[in-house]
């Protein structure tokens, strides 16, 4: 296809599509995982990303499936984008043998590592030391992989933040950090946090590019991410992304946001990165209501599928503690 | 059989795995040129490669984490903290990842990882690089700890370690590094969960761990002259833990006394004293089962203070020669 067709210079129709269709089912996913949660199926908390579709949908758009996904707990849109199937994912939430940690791990450690997913980390911060020694690995095995770790504004002020991006960029590692800064770290502002303006600039103290885009814009995030991979792979070291955005929702179950207005919340939802993209890639509301009704569909088998699902046999409770 | 040091018997198990074994690498602060701040890596930077024997900035949690994300991803990473001490830095990777990973994923992730951790008092490193933190790490499921006490343990044991799918705190002694013995040249493995029976007794069991089981060894033999017979035993692996050995002989000699150089409260004593009031051997049972153990104290610099703050053969000797005349 010729360039100029391309959707944003990226996308073939196929593919928008595709991507369009992967941020609609998150945010279904997530809402019907609220409700799951208000019925006391789901078990526990979660952290939802409603409005931070975006991102996931462009950054795994701009990697292969072979290389390595670190996430974060706020990210069920990332783990649907890498390619997650919808049923063991619901299954999981609600804790069931069949889910993709056998009811386990929930929503905070889902993973798929056959997948080279590499799962999503309860601990702020804490896969960006992994992603070294993913980097580390991929550089010793001499494969042209490269390993993707998202982290959340709170994440850039652990110590594990700066010992992490200190030793990939010095050993030129294939990482890509991406920051998905949504302006809060639970309830602590970016200013109140922070003393500069963009997380980015912190990649010129490790001598690394480092770039802050828009992360409700799906091309932004895909070429951001896709750049990084590119250097990545010629051996340029890591790249640090902060894509900017806004959780619609509190941090998780027990969040009453004392801590922003209305308002603010009201401002973002009018920058809902789904309808942004639906026109960007001229998806009319017919195609609209099609989408509806698929995720709608899909969302409803995943539901069955794990309702259906058996219980984690007591026998097994030991299981997994030691390889 | 040709003796050599434990220190020795280390490097050779690094050398012979990482000739043998693509996926090894080590990762520490000054492994490479200067050797490990022990000498225990030596020259395997010039002989492997700075990619192979990787320094590191002065970075704990990362080299920790390092190891997780390599280990996942189909590499048997060996890391260096060099002193046991600073393994506090990297508690996070190892508590809540390194531990979890597997459990959490559901089984279907394994991290094959060896963290050495060079530890223990009696150089005048004072407070800060003189701890015996392993208990710690016993008190955590999914990690298994080892402790060797001899150069021949320390290869064999270092060897399954790298060996093993999951990940493993290894425990070095910085007073063990010097001591010679008999170690095969060949490679091989000695089982994790195996404890061992370095002498045979019949009036006490010494249950020892690393520098411990020298002292207690060293102990017996004065013991001996007395006509007390101390059996000692070393368990070598913390977690798992090979309990038979243990309680059959506190059966067959009634007592028991357990001595290790970590600070007694919370100390793996308790866990192990509780292990075998619990077991059949409790019903043999004649005395107490007793610990003996590092001082609840920092380890203090002053030579004299140091040396008193962790059992020393003399005090083992006393201790078990209490036990075994019913005097406590």
């Amino acid at each position: 296809m010729e360039k100029e067709k391309l959707i944003g210079g990226v996308f073939t129709p196929d593919e928008a599509r595709r991507l369009l269709y992967l941020m609609m089912l998150t945010r279904a996913f997530e809402e019907n995982a609220e409700e799951l949660y208000a019925l006391g199926k789901v078990h526990g908390t979660m952290h939802l990303s409603i409005g931070q579709e975006a991102i996931a949908a462009g950054a795994s758009s701009a990697l292969t499936r072979n290389d390595y996904l670190l996430n974060t707990h706020r990210g069920h849109g990332h783990f649907l984008a890498w390619g997650g199937d919808l049923n063991r994912m619901m299954a999981e939430f609600l804790g069931k043998e069949t889910g993709y940690c056998r009811g386990r791990g929930g929503s905070m450690h889902i993973a798929d590592v056959d997948a080279n997913n590499l799962g999503a980390n309860g601990v702020v911060a804490g896969n960006l030391p992994i992603a070294v020694g993913v980097g580390l690995s991929i550089k010793t095995r001499k494969t042209d992989q490269v390993a993707l770790t998202l982290f959340g504004d709170g994440a850039a002020n652990e110590g594990a933040f700066h010992e992490s991006l200190n030793m990939a960029s010095i050993w030129n590692l294939p990482v890509i950090y991406l920051c998905e800064n949504n302006l809060y770290a639970m309830s602590t502002p970016f200013d109140v946090a922070f003393k500069i303006e963009e997380i980015s600039t912190r990649a010129s103290a490790y001598g690394i590019k480092g770039v802050t885009t828009d992360g409700n814009d799906v091309v932004a995030v895909h070429k951001a991410v896709r750049e990084a991979a590119q250097r990545a792979r010629k051996g340029d070291g890591p790249t640090l992304i902060e894509a900017i955005t806004y959780r619609w929702r509190g941090h998780s179950k027990s969040d009453r946001q004392a801590y922003r207005t209305r308002d603010e919340v009201k401002e973002w939802m009018e920058k809902d990165p789904i309808p942004r993209f639906a026109k960007k890639i001229g998806v009319q509301e017919k195609e609209m209501e099609e989408l509806r009704q698929r995720v709608k569909q899909d969302i409803q088998n995943a539901v069955a599928f794990a309702e259906n699902s058996p219980e984690p046999d007591l026998n097994t409770i030991l299981e997994g503690v030691y390889a | 059989m040709r003796e050599i040091t434990y220190r020795e018997a280390l490097y050779e198990a690094l050398d012979q795995v990482m000739a043998k074994d693509e996926r090894v690498f080590l990762i520490g602060e000054d492994i490479g040129i200067y050797g490990g701040a022990f000498g225990v890596s030596a020259d395997l930077q010039q002989k492997y490669g700075k990619e192979r024997v990787i320094d590191t900035p002065i970075s704990e949690a990362g080299i920790a984490g390092a190891c997780v994300g390599a280990a996942i991803t189909g590499m048997r990473p060996v890391g260096e903290i060099m002193f046991s001490d600073f393994v506090v830095l990297s508690m996070e990777q190892l508590v809540l990842q390194a531990a979890k990973i597997r459990f959490m994923f559901g089984g279907k992730a394994s991290v094959p990882m060896v963290l050495r951790l060079p530890g223990g008092s009696g150089t005048g490193a004072s407070g800060q690089h003189s701890g015996s933190y392993e208990n710690w790490f016993v008190h955590v499921p999914g990690l298994k700890v080892v402790m060797p006490s001899t150069p021949y343990d320390a290869k064999g044991l270092l060897l399954a370690s790298i060996e093993d799918n999951n990940p493993v705190m290894f425990f070095e002694h910085k007073l063990l590094y010097k001591v010679k013995g008999a170690v095969p040249e060949e490679m091989y493995t000695i089982p994790l969960g195996k404890s061992n029976v370095v002498r045979e007794g019949k009036d006490l069991t010494i249950v020892a761990t690393s520098i411990e089981v020298m002292r207690s060894l060293e102990a017996a033999e004065q013991l001996a002259q007395e006509g007390i017979e101390v059996e000692v035993i070393d368990p070598r692996t913390l977690n798992p833990l090979d309990l038979e050995p243990i309680t059959q002989s506190v059966i067959k000699t009634g007592k028991a006394l357990v001595v290790h150089e970590a600070a007694k409260t919370g100390g793996f004593g308790g866990e192990l004293v509780a292990r075998i009031m619990e077991s059949e051997a409790f019903a043999y049972l004649d005395a107490p089962v007793r610990r003996l153990a590092g001082l609840d104290t920092p380890i203090p610099y002053n030579r004299n203070l140091e040396y008193h703050t962790v059992p020393q053969v003399e005090n083992i000797v006393e201790e078990a020669r209490k036990i075994v005349q019913g005097v406590y």
